[in-house]
């Protein structure tokens, strides 16, 4: 390690791995957003990259310029650490070869803010490592987060024919206007997912409320009433929840099916809350404890009774518990797929899920199936966003104490 | 002066608390009785018995009915037939008996030694039918004017059939079969192993993706919001969604990432991601640490920022390298929750079904214990070998939270 540690060593070093990742980032970009042949040149990386690393180190702003600019025109002729294949339009060439060389000089610039050229203690060196990884990190996250969803809502948009075509090209044709949302239209009219939509809403919307009507007295009774068997009971409730779902599902649907109850809403409603009680009950001790216990005793003092004392005083100091718990419930409801897979047959009874599972077929076009994603995947996306506070905290409330 | 001394035994104060409690509890407790405790019994029970798909409905009798020959003028001879058969191809049905009313009009001219009429009620003694029975009742008639002027037909009464049959689900057959089905051969030891990969690598993974993301993320900067909102994006979508996206993602023919690997030169042809051993295994893997990084990596940033900034100062003055404050300061931390986390995570991928059946329908050696429950109970429908796998999983679940509960009440004091 102590021999890295000098600038003229750890610049290019760093230097080459950044332009790499840059160029990886910049060519896949490319790709996904034009169609277009881009490839990141492991040589050029390696040459341009150390390059760039040794420029951008303290001194003169415009060294790190004139690198960037000789890398971005080497990456036109075919030399740069991008390479740019045959027949890709000019404005996407410079913009390819402008991206990858730019953003390789600032983002080493940054790194290498405070290497010197010579020796550089170890504070200075693991403090450029660590920029690079976070950049890295940032870049490396982001898409494999993004990757999937651009594809799944662009190929919504698209026909079968161009897929297949050239499968790198999710560029649109915004002139086809309306044209593009065809899957969508379809799926609404042809395949009745106005109902499912309604169906998953509403199926949600009741789970989370029987959840809350059972887990909050459950969840107040273990937080602060005093019984023997409280703390193997706030033991069992997590035990609960690690039984895997496919087990019950195998017994669940022999009894729905000699019970009848298949193929009914009525029954989808009954189990759904049965699963997310143990994990409402939870978050929501875990929420009741933090609270002063000194509000509920004054409430008892002036001649409220328990259950009084729950209505008006836990339950509002509660209120950002109770939100978070039930989008959490919410989502595991909207997300379900396992248990409406086997007990609904019926098309006029599925949820969303389970609709998007009957597209699955080969005669179905693929981007019904990627509409039928988006479709279900938006709504939950949009409330989660607007939430996403609550989530964050209502999901490590139970477990985590500072 | 009498002794003064602390009251023994619960008060009547601290027994109305305890009653009031499980009174709190009571609906949760019957809730969760009814749908996870019973169910689970019931495994026990169909693991040791040979029940299949089809058995799941008892055997009943079909019956059809309809009127044979001429009855368009009166006086016409014509049967009214009745086609009766046990749905069932091996399970008896006992004591079957048939109550039928005869319409308006038609006169029976002869009887069958099995039935007896009374007025125009028909009852036939059909006696004990074995597995695959079927026979068709004729009762000749003799048709009237009367029949001709209503429109009353013999198949418009509906005949009420009774007749007894031991369901396959609560008689008293048990086999080992199930379990020996389960045990045998090198499936269950591949199956197993593929279950111990999933598990150990996708627990792992997901905790190393969550700390990377959890330390990028543990600044404040413009933009964090936002960046944790994205970062949590495929642990709150529909897995339905996201495993459609990534099949379609890796699609041998048509797919984005072959079409990239191929333009870069890292490829030739076409890799079949999800169809081909080892790597649909360590696909699926990927997608269950992708999926599962946020869950983790919300846990740790939350622990992260309980930590007092203090002593990063003070190890700063000391002259303490960044890695050497992750290592020395952070890590020590972070152990209680990362534990926690391995353990729940560990039993949650070990319990996780949809991702692989959505993925590659436990095909390409992706086949897990879980996946296997559905395998043999609705693909081979055999519901009693499917228990016994799930009885299996039970099991290893049992052994798992022993240990889960000697060590996370240590460190989170459950």
């Amino acid at each position: 390690m102590k021999y890295l540690r000098f600038g003229y060593v750890t610049a290019p070093l760093l230097g080459v791995l950044w332009t790499f990742v840059i160029a990886l980032t910049v060519a896949i970009t490319m790709s996904f957003a034009t169609g277009s042949a881009f490839r990141p040149s492991g040589l050029g990386a390696l040459i341009w990259g150390a390059g760039l690393g040794l420029a951008c180190l303290p001194g003169p702003q415009w060294n790190a310029i004139v690198a960037a600019i000789l890398a971005a025109s080497a990456a036109l002729f075919g030399f740069g650490p991008i390479v740019i294949g045959q027949g890709v339009s000019a404005l996407s060439s410079v913009l390819g070869a402008g991206a990858s060389a730019g953003f390789a000089a600032l983002g080493l610039w940054i790194i290498l803010d405070d290497v010197d050229f010579g020796a550089i203690n170890r504070h200075v060196s693991e403090a450029a490592l660590i920029k690079f990884l976070t950049g890295f990190g940032y870049i490396f996250f982001t898409a494999i987060v993004l990757i999937p969803f651009y594809v799944m809502v662009l190929t919504s948009l698209k026909n079968q024919a161009e897929l297949i075509q050239n499968p790198l090209d999710f560029s649109i044709d915004l002139s086809k206007g309306w044209d593009l949302f065809r899957s969508y239209d379809e799926l609404f009219r042809q395949f009745d997912f106005g109902i499912y939509l309604f169906n998953s809403f509403i199926i949600s919307v009741l789970t989370v409320f029987i959840t809350l009507l059972f887990a909050v007295p459950g969840a107040y009774a273990v937080a602060r009433l005093r019984f023997r068997g409280r703390a193997a009971f706030s033991r069992s409730i997590l035990l609960i929840y690690m039984v895997p779902m496919i087990v019950l599902a195998l017994p669940i649907y022999i009894a729905f099916s000699m019970l009848g109850l298949r193929n009914s809403l009525g029954g989808i409603v009954m189990i759904y809350p049965v699963t997310t009680i143990p994990v409402a009950l939870y978050m929501l001790q875990g929420y009741f404890r933090g609270l002063p216990a000194e509000i509920e005793e004054a409430g008892l003092m002036d001649g409220l009774s328990r259950l009084k004392v729950i209505w008006k005083i836990t339950l509002p100091l509660s209120l950002p518990a109770m939100a978070s718990v039930s989008l959490y419930v919410f989502m595991i409801a909207w997300n379900e797929f396992l248990l409406a897979f086997m007990l609904l047959d019926d098309p006029s009874k599925f949820t969303l899920t389970r609709g998007i599972a009957s597209l699955n077929s080969s005669e179905i076009p693929r981007q019904h199936l990627m509409a039928g994603s988006v479709i279900a995947t938006v709504p939950i996306m949009a409330l989660f966003l607007g939430l996403e506070r609550f989530m964050t905290k209502g999901l490590t409330a139970g477990s985590v104490k500072g | 002066m009498s002794d003064v001394s602390p009251p023994k035994g619960t008060g009547p104060l601290a027994r109305l608390e305890a009653r009031l409690a499980w009174g709190l509890l009571a609906p949760t407790i019957t809730a969760v009785a009814l749908v996870v405790i019973l169910p689970l019994l019931a495994i026990f029970w169909i693991s040791v018995k040979p029940v299949s798909l089809s058995d799941l409905r008892a055997p009943e009798v079909v019956i059809r009915e309809d009127i044979r020959g001429d009855d368009e003028a009166a006086g016409d001879a014509a049967s009214i037939r009745y086609r009766l058969r046990n749905s069932s191809q091996d399970q008896p049905i006992r004591g079957v008996t048939i109550t039928d009313t005869i319409p308006e009009g038609l006169t029976v001219s002869e009887i069958d030694p099995r039935c007896t009429l009374d007025g125009r009620d028909l009852f036939c003694d059909m006696g004990d039918w074995d597995g695959g029975f079927r026979e068709s009742l004729m009762i000749p008639v003799t048709v009237e004017q009367a029949y001709l002027d209503n429109a009353l037909r013999p198949q418009d009464s509906l005949a009420v059939i009774t007749g007894r049959a031991s369901s396959m689900l609560t008689n008293g057959t048990f086999t080992l079969d199930n379990f020996k089905r389960v045990f045998d051969g090198d499936e269950f030891w591949s199956v197993l192993w593929v279950t111990l990969f999933y598990t150990v690598f996708g627990t792992i993974g997901a905790l190393l993706f969550g700390l990377f993301a959890a330390l990028l993320l543990n600044k404040s900067f413009r933009g964090q919001g936002i960046l944790r909102g994205l970062y949590l994006f495929p642990y709150v979508s529909p897995v339905i969604a996201v495993a459609f996206a990534w099949i379609l993602l890796f699609d041998p023919f048509s797919g984005s990432a072959n079409a990239l690997l191929i333009q870069m030169g890292v490829t030739q042809e076409a890799i079949n991601f999800f169809g081909q051993r080892p790597l649909a295994l360590i696909m699926v893997t990927l997608f269950e640490i992708w999926r599962y990084f946020p869950l983790s990596f919300l846990f740790i940033l939350a622990r992260m920022q309980s930590i007092d900034t203090d002593m990063y100062e003070a190890a700063d003055m000391d002259g303490a390298s960044p890695f050497q404050q992750f290592w020395y300061l952070s890590v020590p931390q972070l152990l209680g929750i990362l534990s926690v986390l391995f353990l729940l995570r560990f039993i949650w991928t070990f319990n996780k079904f949809d991702d692989i059946f959505l993925l590659t329908g436990g095909n390409a050696g992706t086949r897990t214990l879980t996946v296997n429950v559905y395998e043999q109970a609705f693909a081979v429908s055999n519901i009693g070998a499917g228990a016994a796998v799930a009885v299996v999983i039970f099991g290893c679940l049992l052994a798992f939270s022993f240990f889960f509960f000697r060590f996370i009440s240590q460190e989170e004091g459950l």
